[in-house]
This record gives C-alpha cells, structure tokens and sequence, in this order.
C-alpha cells in the first residue's frame, strides 16, 4: 500500500480517539450541573409519578457507563435534545444559525489574509525599520484588545455617530425575507436573487464585523508570516539566489514566499478556528443570529442541551481543522512526501 | 581570453568589513589588497579569518548590518565600489559568481533542480522554453552528470552531496562569468566525492578561462589547487604567494600552519601546534 | 560612595563566590537586559501602576464604587466624575479602580492554580514516559481541542456564575499549554548527563523531578504564563461580559461592559473606559511578556 496510507491511519486512529475524549469531557460537563435535569423539564411542581417517569425517560436510573454509551449514539446521529429556549429541536436550530456564523468568519480571513500577509512579508523584509515596528505594534493591539469591546466602539462610532455602516444584526428590518435563502449566505444569496440593494445592506451589515473579527486575525496572521519569513531570509539558498542575479523582491516571491506558503496555509486553517472562538462574543455584540450568539444566548437562558451541542461541535470543528492542517503540511511540502 | 595576461580581473585595495553588533563593532575584513587574473588564487585561513566575508563583499552580499569600505574594487571596467544594486543585478551571475559550501542549504527546497539553474539564465536573452532546457541539459552534462533529464526534475533533498554540488556549480556558470569565488566548496562533501567536485570545477575554469577564488581553510587542498596562495589571519592578509613555493613562507603564522600539518612519512612523534603572536592581529 | 561601588563589583564580578552570587548576578544581568528594551519596561510599569491603583484603591478612589446616587445617574465625564456615573449613579472612575483588584485577584489566582497542574502534568508526562506519558498528554490534548473562551464557558455553564467558578473555569483552560512547555523541557533535560547522576545516587523519581527538573522548566513556564495572562484576563472579562464571571454589584471590567452596552448610544463612556482598562492590563502583559522571553530565552527569534 502506498507510504503514506499507515501514517494516515494512525492520524486518523489518534483523531477518533481525541473526539472520544470530547465527548467524555463534555458528558461530564454535562453531568456537573448543579440543576436537576428532570425538574428543568416538568417543573418543580409535578407529581412523583411523572419525576420518576421521566427520570427512566432521560435514561438517568442507568449504570454512569450506559448512559455515556447512549450519550454517544445521541451525539453520532445529531439528536442534540431540544431547546428549551426556542422550542425547537437543537439540530435544527444549529443548521439555522450555522451559515451566519461560516458568512462572517469568511469574509473576515478573507480581510485578515488580505491585510496580514503583505503586512507580514514587509515587516520581514524590512526588519527593524519603522513599517515593522507599526506593524508589530498594530498587531499586538490586536490582541490585546477585547474584540467585544472593539465591536462596542466600532458600533458606537461608525453606526451611531457617523453612520457610516449598518447597526447589528444581518439586514435592516425591511430586507428580511426578501431574498431566497440559497446557501443561507446573504452576500451570495442575494446576488442570486438579483436584489443589488439587498446586497448592499447586507455589506453594510457585515463589514464593521467581519472588520473587527478580521482585525484579530490579520494580528496573528501578520505575526506568523513575518516570522516565517524571517526564518527563510536568513537561509544560504536566499543568497544564492542573489548570486545568480536576482534582486531582493524578486527572491522573496519566487524563492522565500513559496517556502512558507505551506506553513501559511496551515496557519490560516488555525487562525480561521480562533475566529470561531471570537464570534462567539462579536455575534453576541452585534445581535447576529449566528452560532456563537445561539451559544451565549443559550448559556444566558440555562439550556444544556443547546449550550453543550454548541461546545461540542466547535471542539469537532477545531480538531477537524487542526486534522486538516496537518494534512496539508504533509501533503503539500515535497520534502515530507 | 584576448586579454593581456598582466590586465588582471579583480583588483581590491584596502577592503574592510565591519558589522555592528549590539555589543561591539566587529572588524571583520582589515584592509585587505590583492588582484585576481585569469588564474587560480586560494584564500585560506581558519573561522573567523575574514576569508568568506571577503568573497561576499566582492559581489556586495554582505550581509544588512555590514558596512563595507574599499579604496578600490574594480572589476574589469567596472567600480564595483560606487556600484548601484541595479547595477550590480547585471554583474551577479553574469560577471561575477560565487558557489556556495553546502548545496543542501544553497538550494530552494521546494524547486525542482533544473528549474533553478534555469533561473540563472539571463532574462534578456529571451530564449524559448525549450531553448532553456536544452541549455540546462548540456550545463549538466558539463558537470558530468549522466542521466541530465531525470537530475532535471528532482527536488534538492533527493540528490546526493557531489551531485548536488555539481548541480551548484552548474547553476552559477549557467550565465558564462569571468570571475567565480568559490566559498568552502568541498568542506561539505565526502572525501570521496571531493577529488571529482575538484576535478571538475579545475576542468571547466580552464577551459573557460575563468578566475577562479578558491575560499577554504584547508591549506592543503588549495596549494595543490590553485596557482596563488593568500593567507588570512584576524581580517588582515599575512602571506602571498605562488602554491608551488608556499614552502619558503615567511610569516611565522603560515610556518605555523605548515608545521602543524601531519605528513605522512614524518617521523615527528607529536605534532607541533600553533603559537598565537598576538602581534599577527595587527597584520 | 565606596558602598555603591563596591556592591556594583559584587554584582559584575568575573568569578563568582556562591551559588547566591550566581543566581544575584543572573538576576542582575537579566535586569539589564530586560531594561534595554523599552516596550517590555513600559509593560512592566503599567503591571506596577496596575497593582499600586489595585492596593491604594481606597485612597485613590473619590466615593466607594457601590455609593449610589439616582440623581446622578449617567453624567458624562466631568471634573467631579473623571470617568462619569453609571446607570445607577456610581462612580465609574472608582468603579474601574476597584476593578483592578478583581482582575488582579482573578489573574493571581488562575496563574497558581494553573501553573503548578501544568507543571505537575508535564514534567510526570515527560519524566516517565510510556503509557503515562501517552494517558497525560491525550487528556491535555483534549483540553486543548477546545478553544480557551468555549471550554470556560462550558465550565462555567456547569458550575454556575460567580467568580470563584469562573476562576475554576478559566483555570481548566490554563493548564495544557503549561503542561504541554513542560513535557517539551523535561525531554530534553531527562537526557542530560547530571539527572542520570543523580539517578545513580539514588535519588527517588519524585525528588528528581522536584528539585531538579522543575526548577529547570520555571523559566519558561513563567515567560508562557505572562503571555497567556493576557489572554486570560479577556477570557475573563469575556466571562464577565456575559454575566457568568464577578457577579453584580461587583465593578469587574468585563460586567461592566455588558451594562455599559445597555446604555451604549447615550453614554458612550460606560462602554468606552473600563474596555480601555482591560486592554491597557492585557498590552501590558504582552508586552511584558515578550521582554521576558527575550531575556529568558533568547533564542526565539
């Protein structure tokens, strides 16, 4: 079989094994509770025949084992339970708000590459002059600096005093449910609808965002590329390439830059993960209807089963993008072939 | 190679390399003055001597914290001192070139091989694709490499120690110089595969009529290599001297050197190790 | 004056008497270069103000922070109120200054109880390796597989609001990197020729790792722990901000921030100061931080 195949498994085999222990751990999560999850469901005041009938119900007369083994299936075949907070079963509530959230994390790696790279790359080039110190030191306000704070600022200065972009939440209130939602993205969708306005508010809605959350990333994707960079300019092969006649930025790009291109690919899949980690209080700032706002709204409202769902899934989603990172080292740089 | 034999290459006078460093200022190079024709000279000297610095100062390579000054450094008809980086972008590779110690390190990782001696080529030829590769071909043909169209596609990490320095030598003759600095270009290979290495930058800087500067700290090595010795000691140049007369040295620093080396048939039961003057940092 | 000198000797001085000589003079050195760089010295200054504003809180502090007044209610900032009133008429200058003795109490906190599991967890993992290694590091791989924010959050969710639970939380969070820098040096060192000397002495497992290889790892894991305070203290304030953190009336930043959003269109600074306050804290460590590491360490970059 082909090299590569055993090395695979055995990434797999110490993934699965990884998810196992999320699971556990949020079971126990689950289980530290301080609430009686029978009473959350019938109330304090229902008899004890009904307790003890869902009691059995929720499974909770079971051996510790047993339950987490149900726990599991649960989990695999995505019934999170309902939510008690909208009525609505978790699953379906989740595949409501996911595509907000993937909207605003694209568009913000999309500012954060945008900006952080070339800020990188002449931080590297020009080490020690003064576009590298600003640059070092706008990225370390970068984070620094709380990105909910930032969202507070950004709304009250470009929305409520300048009104420069459009308040919280996705659209103004006489844009919704004008578009078809195709891919739940309002950016796409509504250029599919051939609705320019609705586009528009849309971005309006997006960008101070999506700008906030891309500012984050652009700090430590600037931060990565610089480094990297440095690292590959103090290598004999750079001077060599000057020997043959090359000037400086040409070596950069055609020599330096690919060189790291790999490790930068596997920092933008991390830095992408850590924006799922900001949205969490950007959405919650910015009312956008999106998974991280689910989660807080779901802690505020003492739901468990929403909150756990939510925690679970963004631990699945970072062990998979940590997954596919390395897989793309692995795959992409000749030297590991 | 019309030209007079006494009309030399390289002339350097009263070079000097400093560096600033956030302890101190370090003097590398010291008012070095030598000339290069048609022939080959060998630098040697330990680490630290000055020797690569010097070399890297010629094609203005120094490094960004370095500072170099020289009262003169010509190149034919050029003065490379008051030389621009545009200007120097046409002297690198095409004038001037230099091979480098280890092609491990020397070579981009992530490009196959024959790409990169291909890069070489200089863009104003404005030779085809296929041009390109032919001219690829017959260098690595020249090096003495066998199978040319399978090295051509294969990565640095995939090609041996001699074979990679050949790939190097290749790469830097690629657009026809005149002068080649060769800095400690088989202090990384086995001992087997030096003599080839040699073998075969001697045949191709003949044959061209290069001028070649040997760069090593094997005192051996270049005086049966190259015509001239230079020796360096703590930035200054201590000894010149034809290789074939290089027993008659007179600085005590080179006597040391020769001294210290072990020779076999020598019935000395230890061997002599070198006594620093201080007085020789003065040059 | 020959006192000044002669102490200037002591510490510069080319061989060394003691075993406290050294570790003075290290200190020393390091001093000097930690004061060579002017970011991490205005780092550690802004910590030093941090901790004077925490300690003389009262004194510094115009009106306690819990002093209502419903007739003062939301004043812009003013010459009586350097930083305005809030929502219900406190002090939000004061307010901000005793917060700092709650960001204080809750950094100080999840610095000793994170760092000494990390260490425990790390050098054990990478002292005895084999299956205990594997077990250690697959749980701290786990703890790791959540983002820091998400993981006290879910802590938090399950214990409950309150400070105390959210330093547990944030706590939780805190450990693997430690752990995991650990493990990384106690590799290294375990090859090192004087721990197979001491082990040939006949030192026991556990006082080799105490006094040996612990003492070697501080270094590192204190660097690590300054530069994760920062994110620590925005986890924390992001806590805070949601209401699981420093319950109300307590002035922790990050509440009241959240309050601080309610009335963020008429009086913006509410929503403006204290998040100052959390960033000028988290700057400083960062700051601080990476001087630190610089000293400590200088062959990161």
């Amino acid at each position: 079989m082909p090299r590569w195949v055993p090395a695979l498994g055995k990434q797999v085999a110490s993934v699965a094994v990884t998810l196992l222990g999320l699971l556990a751990l949020t079971f126990f999560m689950g289980r530290m509770l301080p609430i009686d999850p029978v009473i959350a469901i019938i109330g304090e005041q229902a008899e004890k025949e009904t307790y003890d009938m869902v009691y059995a119900q929720l499974g909770l007369d079971k051996p510790l084992y047993v339950q987490f083994g149900l726990f599991i299936r649960d989990m695999m075949t995505l019934e999170f339970g309902d939510a008690l907070f909208t009525g609505n079963k978790v699953a379906d509530d989740l595949a409501r708000v996911f595509p907000a959230t993937i909207e605003l994390a694209t568009v913000s790696i999309i500012i954060g590459i945008g900006l952080g790279v070339p800020f990188g790359m002449l931080a590297a080039v020009y080490r020690g002059s003064l576009l590298d110190h600003v640059a070092r030191f706008i990225g370390l306000l970068g984070y620094s600096s709380p990105n909910f704070w930032l969202g507070l600022m950004g709304l009250i200065l470009f929305y409520a005093t300048l009104g420069w972009v459009g308040g919280p939440g996705r659209l103004d209130v006489m844009f919704i449910d004008m578009v078809e939602p195709v891919t739940g993205m309002l950016l796409i969708d509504s250029l599919l609808a051939g609705e320019p306005e609705v586009f528009w508010d849309a971005f309006s809605h997006i960008v101070l965002p999506a700008s906030i959350l891309g500012y984050s990333s652009m700090a430590y994707i600037s931060r990565m590329t610089r480094s990297f960079m440095l690292e590959q300019l103090g290598q004999e092969y750079i001077v060599a390439a000057r020997v043959k006649g090359l000037s400086r930025w040409q070596v950069v790009w055609r020599h330096a830059f690919r060189n790291i291109l790999v490790q930068l690919i596997t920092v933008i899949a991390l830095a992408y993960a850590f924006l799922l980690e900001g949205a969490v209080l950007t959405e919650t700032v910015f009312a956008w209807p999106g998974f991280g706002r689910y989660l807080t709204s779901g802690l505020l409202a003492g739901d468990m089963n929403a909150v756990l769902a939510c925690v679970l899934i963004i631990g699945i989603i970072f062990v998979g993008l940590n997954l596919l990172s390395d897989l793309l080292y692995r795959a992409l740089d000749p030297r590991t072939r | 190679m019309n030209q007079p034999p006494e009309t030399p290459l390289l002339q350097v006078e009263d070079l000097h390399v400093r560096f600033r460093t956030p302890q101190r200022m370090v003097h590398a190079v010291r008012g070095v003055s030598f000339q290069v024709g048609r022939e080959k000279v060998g630098i040697v000297g330990e680490s630290g001597s000055g020797k690569s610095q010097t070399g890297r100062a010629i094609m203005k390579l120094t490094p960004p914290n370095g500072i170099v000054e020289a009262r003169r450094l010509q190149f034919q008809e050029l003065d490379l001192a008051r030389a621009s980086e545009r200007d120097m972008l046409k002297v690198r590779g095409r004038r001037i070139s230099m091979i480098m110690q280890d092609p491990k390190h020397a070579l981009d990782p992530v490009m196959r091989v024959g790409a990169q001696i291909a890069e070489a080529i200089p863009d104003d030829l404005r030779l085809s694709k296929a041009e390109r590769r032919d001219k690829v071909m017959a260098m690595l043909e020249a090096v003495h490499i066998r199978n040319p169209a399978r090295v051509h596609d294969l990565y640095p990490h995939e090609v041996s120690g001699g074979m990679g320095q050949r790939v190097m030598i290749a790469m830097m003759l690629m657009a026809d110089p005149d002068l080649l600095i060769a800095d400690e270009p088989t202090s990384a290979l086995d001992v087997t595969v030096r003599q080839q290495v040699l073998t075969i930058l001697d045949d191709l800087v003949t044959r061209r009529g290069l001028g070649l500067i040997f760069i090593s700290h094997d005192l051996n090595l270049v005086a049966t290599f190259c015509d001239r010795v230079l020796i360096m000691y703590a930035g200054h140049i201590v000894e010149e001297c034809v290789a074939s007369e290089l027993a008659q040295a007179k600085h005590p620093y080179t006597q040391g050197l020769l001294a210290s080396l072990p020779r076999i048939g020598s019935r000395n039961a230890k061997l002599a190790v070198l006594n620093r003057d201080p007085a020789w940092l003065n040059g | 004056m020959s006192d000044a000198t002669s102490l200037r000797a002591w510490l510069t001085a080319e061989v060394t008497t003691s075993p406290r000589h050294a570790s003075v003079q290290r200190f020393y050195y390091g001093w000097l270069r930690l004061r060579a760089n002017p970011l991490a010295l205005v780092g550690l200054l802004i910590l030093l103000a941090l901790v004077m504003v925490a300690i003389l809180a009262p004194v510094i502090a115009p009106v306690g922070p819990n002093d209502q007044s419903l007739t003062r209610r939301l004043l812009p900032p003013s010459e009586l109120h350097w930083f305005g009133t809030d929502e219900l008429g406190r002090d939000v200058f004061a307010r901000v200054v005793y917060g700092s003795r709650i960001t204080l109490y809750i950094s100080f906190l999840v610095a000793i109880i994170a760092a000494p599991i990390g260490l425990a967890v790390g050098t054990t993992a990478g002292y005895f390796g084999g299956w205990t290694d594997t077990v250690l590091m697959r749980i701290n791989d786990i703890f790791l597989s959540f983002p820091g924010l998400i993981l006290a959050l879910g802590f938090v969710a399950a214990l409950g609001p309150g400070i105390e639970n959210a330093v547990i939380a944030i706590a939780l969070t805190a450990w693997p990197p430690i752990a995991r820098l650990a493990r990384a040096e106690t590799l290294t060192i375990r090859a090192s020729d004087y721990i197979a000397a001491v082990r040939i002495q006949g030192a026991s497992s556990s006082r080799i790792i105490l006094r040996h290889i612990v003492p070697m790892c501080v270094p590192s894991v204190v660097v690590r722990i300054t530069l994760n305070m920062a994110g620590i203290i925005l986890t924390a304030a992001g806590l805070g901000f949601l209401g699981l953190g420093a319950q109300p009336p307590l002035p922790e930043w990050g509440a009241m921030l959240s309050t601080g959003r309610q009335n963020m269109l008429g009086a913006w600074w509410l929503a403006a100061i204290p998040g100052l306050a959390i960033l000028l804290t988290s700057l400083a460590f960062n700051l601080f931080g990476d001087g630190l590491r610089d000293v400590l360490d200088p062959r990161s970059e």
